[in-house]
């Protein structure tokens, strides 16, 4: 099993838009690896046999009819948001446009 | 040295659903009133769930049909990951390894007249993010963020890199808008960002020594106009060509990147833009909220069995059955299903597809442009143009007298009366514009006209025929319905006979 380093820590950490220090990224090197070696477990299992599958479950075409139904109003979308003027969520400056 | 600019597009369209694609809030262009179609779906708040809107797979399932895509039986949903504030999940639901449809194509008229056959690689299912709305002052202040537009159904169309020029690029983009607005799949407002793409550009250029390099491949994000995709393709094309001679750099060279630009519309130039993450950093997993779905033979013999005349076969339709140039033809079906309508049901009433198109590209056109209309709301009903047109046709009516009862009509129309065919026979009475059937009237004003203009007269003998012109001015105001060539040679005529 391959080696989780500082760099794989790092990177999780940079996509998910985490600030780490020193310490956090021993820590959370420890742990992801612990958990990765847990889900690694699954690998004994001969699956050359098995199809792959998309989904757990056997159920398919789950769809819904295109009628609308009602929205939130505006004061019940951002009810839950940090910072909103009142019509728009508020998000510190996007320096970057992707 | 030979450059040959090569472009791939991948086309965005939002499909033009009453709800959105995951859940029952309305899908509507409403930038006026932020954060008012949102839900606990769209705004991912903990707990909900998301289900398929049935009509949403179907409208893709009919495009993908008309872009002769391949269409998978069995096809999933998949989480794309990435954390930005227009996307409250931090995933996109899309489509990574079993999208719906593929391998498909379109033919493209190029500029030299040629068919380009381009190959589609895939089209897939996603829903669209919200929109940022950023602080242009240089302050530095808060981004403004507005969901309704989260979870908007979104078909993305990805061609193979086929197109060979900027000009090319953007016929095939006017093809598929074309298509997509006859499908009724999406009302494609490219103002209000329904059909919005990405260009991947990069030169091939050939070598003194017969080989060819590829230079790094670019692409240019988020262009949201035909002229836009033109000019960026075009700008960064000779970018990449200078950039090349500057610094040799190419497509394969160690530490040589796929690099993404933005355009600036206002400055007519691509600019760099942070690295994208890797298409493995998306991190993409089945989304396990949602079912796979199915697709069966029955219900695409349905799909099949519902899809209109495409916008290509109508063309060559028309050039066969009306005789139409192929010019003609494009600009004909080019304005759209409605005006392809009207056009045709003009033809077929006056029974003469030139004269019909010769009217409706021109007097009608210029009409619907004049009083910025489309022709779903124009004063004359087809079959009242059909009529008029009848009449041009059978020779009881010169072009232009037609012009002259064509415009009475629509004066008509707007005094507040509505243009008919028997409007058209008063119209003709009135201003005494039907042409004479018998030359009898036409012979014995001639003689009288000619008698008073003996010097004229002298002057025709003697071979001066452009001194007849004071003589047919004189006969046709008197006759309005008289062809002027027949005047003219039967003055000529009886000028000649009585000598």
């Amino acid at each position: 099993m391959s080696e989780l380093t500082v760099d794989d820590v790092k990177k999780v950490a940079s996509l998910a838009r985490l600030k780490l220090s020193g310490d956090d990224i021993a820590r959370y090197q420890k742990k992801l690896e612990n958990v990765l070696s847990y889900v690694h477990l699954l690998d004994e299992v001969d699956t050359s046999d098995v199809e792959p599958m998309a989904h757990a479950i056997e159920a398919v075409n789950v769809f819904r009819q295109d009628e609308p139904r009602d929205s939130l109003d505006q004061a019940q979308a951002l009810a839950n948001a940090p910072q909103t003027d009142g019509k728009y969520f508020l998000v510190p400056a996007i320096l970057d446009e992707a | 040295m030979k450059v040959t600019t090569v472009v791939g597009l991948e086309v965005h369209v939002q499909l033009h659903t009453r709800t959105k694609i995951f859940c029952g809030c309305v899908n509507r262009f409403n930038p006026d009133a932020p954060n008012t179609q949102t839900c606990p779906v769209c705004l991912g708040l903990p707990g909900a769930l998301p289900v398929m809107n049935q009509e949403a797979f179907r409208l893709s399932l009919v495009t993908a049909m008309a872009l002769n895509c391949e269409l998978a039986r069995f096809t999933k949903w998949d989480r794309k990951q990435y954390y930005y504030p227009d996307l409250p999940k931090a995933y996109q639901i899309s489509q990574y390894d079993l999208p719906f449809s593929h391998d498909g194509w379109l033919d493209v008229s190029s500029e030299d007249g040629e068919t380009r056959h381009i190959r589609i690689n895939r089209a897939h299912l996603e829903e669209d993010a919200g929109k940022n709305t950023h602080d242009e002052s240089g302050r530095g202040g808060d981004s403004q963020v507005d969901l309704n537009r989260c979870g908007t159904p979104l078909l993305e169309i990805v061609s193979e890199p086929d197109l060979r020029s900027a000009a090319e690029a953007k016929a095939y983009l006017e093809e598929l808008h074309l298509l997509l607005t006859y499908l009724g799949v999406s009302d494609c407002n490219m103002q209000e960002g329904s059909l919005r793409c990405d260009a991947n550009v990069n030169l091939h250029i050939e070598q003194n020594n017969g080989e060819t390099i590829a230079t790094p491949i670019v692409e240019i994000k988020n262009l949201n106009s035909f002229r836009g995709v033109e000019a960026a393709i075009t700008y960064e094309a000779d970018r990449q060509q200078e950039e090349y001679s500057k610094t040799g750099r190419k497509l394969g060279d160690p530490g040589v990147e796929k690099e993404t630009r933005g355009w600036n519309a206002e400055r007519n130039v691509t600019f760099a833009q942070r690295g994208k993450e890797e298409a493995s950093d998306y991190r993409y997993f089945p989304d396990p909220d949602l079912m796979p779905v199915t697709v069966s033979d029955e219900q695409l013999a349905e799909v099949r069995g519902s899809l209109c005349e495409f916008p290509a076969a109508r063309r060559d339709r028309f050039e066969a059955e009306y005789g139409l140039s192929k010019y003609d033809a494009s600009v004909v079906i080019n304005q759209g299903e409605k005006f392809a309508d009207y056009f045709e049901s003009v033809a077929k009433g006056c029974g003469d597809g030139k004269q019909a198109v010769n009217w409706v590209t021109q007097n009608v056109l210029r009409e619907l442009n004049e009083r910025s209309v489309t022709v779903a709301d124009f004063p004359i009903p087809a079959d009242v143009l059909a009529a008029l047109l009848q009449r041009i046709v059978n020779g009881d009516l010169t072009v232009k007298s037609g012009r002259e009862v064509f415009d009475e009509l629509l004066s008509d129309h707007d005094k507040g009366m509505p243009p008919s065919i028997e409007r058209i026979s008063a119209i003709i009475d009135e201003k005494g514009l039907a042409m004479l059937a018998d030359t009898g009237e036409l012979d014995s004003l001639i003689d009288a006209t000619i008698a008073d203009h003996a010097k004229a007269v002298e002057d025709i003998r003697n071979g001066k025929l452009q001194a007849a012109g004071p003589i047919i001015g004189k006969v046709m105001k008197q006759l309005k319905g008289a062809d002027p060539q027949t005047v003219r040679e039967r003055i000529i005529e009886r000028i000649q006979q009585n000598s």
